[in-house]
């Protein structure tokens, strides 16, 4: 069938602002996104410029706006948008660099900023330290995460304040909060008790909806709350 | 603008990743450069484990897997190289859980292990589990935890940058030369950037995307190896090329050897598990080479379903309780990319294109080296797919190819520790940069001329169709006629977007000449190879020749531009080359 892609386009060698354009592509039920913008890109036009590399949904390259939501690209199918009209524009909130890339800077800049990596303060034992299957299992949903951008930047209240440290940095802090072997929970609660942490979640649920990993987002970031309460009790 | 550093690693999979710890943890000056964002690479789609013989679920020695590794690469492995990654998985693996890897865990709370296909228990009595996992996203975890890792340690990234050249000093890499360096296009505004090093580590990966069914990353473009071909290094054991069994049909989409290692079937269109028939001891469970060529073999009889080109995976039986825990991933992939619930249907696969065993060639620091006489390259360093230690030989296991890149990778950072210490810093100009400038001046240049979509898609469809799981003399010459042509027609590409920001369609024209590059060097392996050995089979030469063969191929670029091939001995250590039965 004929597909109409709509791609927010800007290059900023030769446009002021971002402007809209349209592209007829052939497409069947089960082509990706990410397989329509191939067509665009190879056969009607090199210029449009878009980042992927995996192509089936675990490197978080290729995150973008389709049809009004945050999506990866190359894991939402034709079939599933129903109908013969596809808007794309880039992740809402952070800098275009070109067509559908956006600046990550800022985005990793946050996800460094809660420490997101394991802190025990044990010597190493000689084998692997112990772990239950049950404690492995409190914070597996929050493994999970490809660093897509798709929740930060799906989240009204990063939009009204950009310095919100954002969902995905939540999530990541949670992933080593709620980790049995690690000694500095405290520490990361307190980068999130600050004014740009975890209260300014409206519970939206925004990023829950946007995530494409299935993570359990808002519930994550309410565990942290829970915790810093609990913590400053 | 010249940059410097002690030490720059290109590439931020498991490999480079590891290696950049190493240097950081000792304080050496070192940056990690990568045409994506660290975690995008490709490390991260690794699926089902990664083996060390740790002994948590059942009787396990590092002995067992140097075997299995080594009667999996069908006798083509460097012993001594299979004994270092065996041992050492141990060490690495346990290194990963401190740094914080979520393993699945035991009962008693260790890592939890499996099975995975070829490995044994007391060399080749039956299968054993000792492939450690998170779920099947090991990879994922991977990836994750060498990143965090990095971030604790202070490692400086130089993100989305594309390593367009190498540099050296006192001639070229296979001449003598000392690398110095590497050229990299920033693709946010297309500066190019000279860096100098004392030491240069190629961590690029594989390059899948010269064929049409692959498992691999679209990045995966065989940049680091086609840039040391170009220097004059040769190319070790190009020939053995990778098909992974299961494959979502089409598209390529790995399905774990997990799967089977949780018990799934593979069953052709009669619901007969036709591995009985191929390999009776270990099922499923066989190596990827021949459970691949089992595949195309029922196909060749009519035996696909509905007499097509493609079986079915079926894991139902394993209950949606397993299926959950265990295959979360891979099912997934089922229901998105194939609108299938893998809980009531059988998953239709077939073979895709994974994993190069060749690469540049390295000693057991990962060192490179640049002739059959194992000559190192000062300065120049290689480890996971990219570089050919060689661990694989003519065929790797599932696992190995993670438990290559920790290894190997950690050896290559420890060694640059070593060797940066004293050594003096190159000197570079920012004229290193000019002919790699004129090259990619010239897509833009080209009004119009040929796309580089359309030869890389040619590209992938000949290496597919001839230079697959089965070869013939005939077709690999038709495959060395196209690739020709296609080299010929590339000299005249251009590009559309003629700008400096962001710039992808200049840097795909680029990528396209790399997997040119090293289809090139493989067709050229492949018709010298007159035997069947691991993953390279040739219907011509059916039977294993250890008289003529027993060798590595070393492919170099000749004066006129063909391939010159040379051959090195295999190390063997502990284990005489026997028939390889399962």
């Amino acid at each position: 069938m004929q597909i109409e892609l709509r791609i927010l386009r800007f290059d900023p060698e030769r446009d002021r602002k971002p402007h809209e354009e349209s592209y007829q592509v052939e497409a069947g039920p089960m082509d990706r996104v990410l397989d329509l913008l191939h067509k665009v890109k190879y056969e009607q036009d090199g210029t449009l410029t878009f980042r992927r590399s995996c192509a089936h949904g675990v490197c978080g390259s290729d995150a973008m706006l389709i049809n009004g939501r945050n999506r990866l690209a190359c894991k939402i199918r034709v079939d599933q948008l129903k109908g013969r009209r596809i808007t794309v524009a880039p992740l809402p909130g952070l800098p275009v660099m070109k067509d559908l890339v956006v600046d990550m800077e800022s985005f990793f800049a946050k996800f460094r900023s809660v420490q997101p990596y394991l802190q025990a303060d044990d010597p190493d034992p000689e084998r692997e330290r112990r772990q239950s299957a049950e404690d492995r299992e409190v914070f597996d949903d929050t493994t999970k995460c490809i660093l897509c951008a798709a929740c930060t930047t799906s989240c009204p209240s990063f939009w009204a304040q950009p310095s919100y440290v954002g969902p995905a940095a939540i999530v990541n802090a949670h992933r080593f909060i709620f980790d049995s072997r690690d000694d500095h929970a405290a520490d990361r609660l307190d980068v999130l008790a600050d004014g740009d942490g975890v209260w300014r979640c409206r519970t939206i649920f925004n990023c829950t909806d946007a995530c494409p990993r299935g993570i359990h987002i808002t519930q994550a970031i309410l565990e942290v709350s829970s915790k810093i309460v609990e913590h400053h009790a | 603008m010249i940059r410097e550093h002690d030490a720059i690693v290109v590439g931020a999979g498991g490999a480079g990743l590891w290696a950049a710890l190493e240097l950081a943890k000792a304080g050496v000056d070192s940056a990690v450069l990568t045409k994506l964002y660290p975690t995008r690479s490709h490390t991260g789609a690794a699926q089902g484990g990664v083996c060390a013989a740790l002994g948590n679920q059942e009787e396990d020695h590092w002995e067992w897997h140097m075997f299995d590794t080594i009667k999996g690469g069908d006798y083509l492995v460097d012993q001594d190289a299979a004994e270092v990654l065996a041992r050492e998985a141990i060490e690495t693996v346990i290194e990963l859980e401190h740094m914080g890897l979520p393993f699945n865990r035991t009962p008693e709370g260790k890592i939890d292990q499996r099975r995975f296909g070829g490995h044994t228990r007391n060399y080749g009595e039956g299968p054993v589990m000792r492939a450690c996992f998170a779920a099947d996203r090991t990879g994922h975890m991977i990836l994750q935890t060498l990143y965090q890792q990095c971030i604790k340690h202070g490692v400086k990234f130089y993100d989305e940058y594309h390593v367009v050249d190498l540099i050296s000093e006192g001639g070229d890499l296979g001449a003598g030369g000392r690398a110095s360096g590497v050229v990299a296009y920033r693709i946010a505004d297309g500066e190019l950037a000279v860096i100098r090093a004392k030491a240069v580590m190629l961590a690029t990966g594989g390059f899948g995307r010269m064929f049409r069914v692959t498992s691999n990353a679209w990045s995966l473009t065989g940049d680091g190896a086609a840039l040391a071909y170009r220097h004059g290094l040769p190319l070790e054991d190009m020939e053995f090329y990778q098909f992974h069994p299961t494959g979502i049909v089409g598209l390529g989409i790995l399905l774990s050897e997990a799967a089977r290692g949780e018990g799934a079937y593979l069953l052709n269109k009669d619901g007969q598990r036709f591995m009985e028939r191929y390999a009776p001891k270990l099922m499923e469970l066989a190596p990827r080479d021949m459970v691949s060529r089992a595949i195309y073999q029922e196909i060749r009889a009519g035996r696909g379903i509905d007499g097509k080109d493609y079986v079915y995976l079926d894991v139902r039986h394993l209950g949606r309780k397993k299926i959950d825990e265990k295959l979360p991933d891979i099912t997934d992939f089922v229901r998105v990319y194939q609108g299938i619930e893998p809980y009531t249907d059988p998953i239709p696969i077939q073979p895709t294109a994974h994993y190069a065993m060749g690469g540049i060639p390295t000693n057991l620091n990962s060192q490179v080296t640049r002739d059959a006489a194992n000559t190192v390259v000062p300065g120049l360093y290689a480890a996971g797919e990219a570089a050919c230690v060689s661990v694989h030989g003519a065929n790797r296991l599932g696992t190995n190819s993670l438990v290559d890149l920790l290894v190997f990778g950690r050896r290559a950072g420890r060694q640059m520790v070593l060797d940066v210490k004293g050594a003096d810093m190159p000197a570079v100009t920012e004229a290193a940069a000019e002919p790699v400038r004129a090259e990619l001046e010239a897509f833009r240049a080209r009004p119009k001329g040929e796309r580089k979509e359309a030869i890389r898609t040619e590209l992938a469809d000949v290496m597919m169709d001839d230079v697959g799981v089965y070869r013939t003399g005939e077709a690999l010459e038709r495959a060395r006629a196209k690739v020709d042509e296609l080299r010929d027609r590339y000299t005249r590409v251009s590009v559309d977007d003629k700008g400096t920001t962001f710039n992808t369609d200049l840097l795909e024209a680029r990528e396209v000449g790399y997997l040119l590059d090293t289809a090139q060097t493989m067709v050229a392996a492949c018709i010298n190879r007159k035997e069947s050995r691991g993953a390279h089979s040739r219907e011509d030469f059916p039977e294993r020749d250890d008289v003529n063969f027993l060798s590595h191929s070393l492919a170099t670029k000749g004066a006129d531009g063909a391939v010159a091939l040379d051959y090195k001995p295999v190390t063997i250590t502990k284990f005489q080359p026997k028939p390889r039965v399962y």
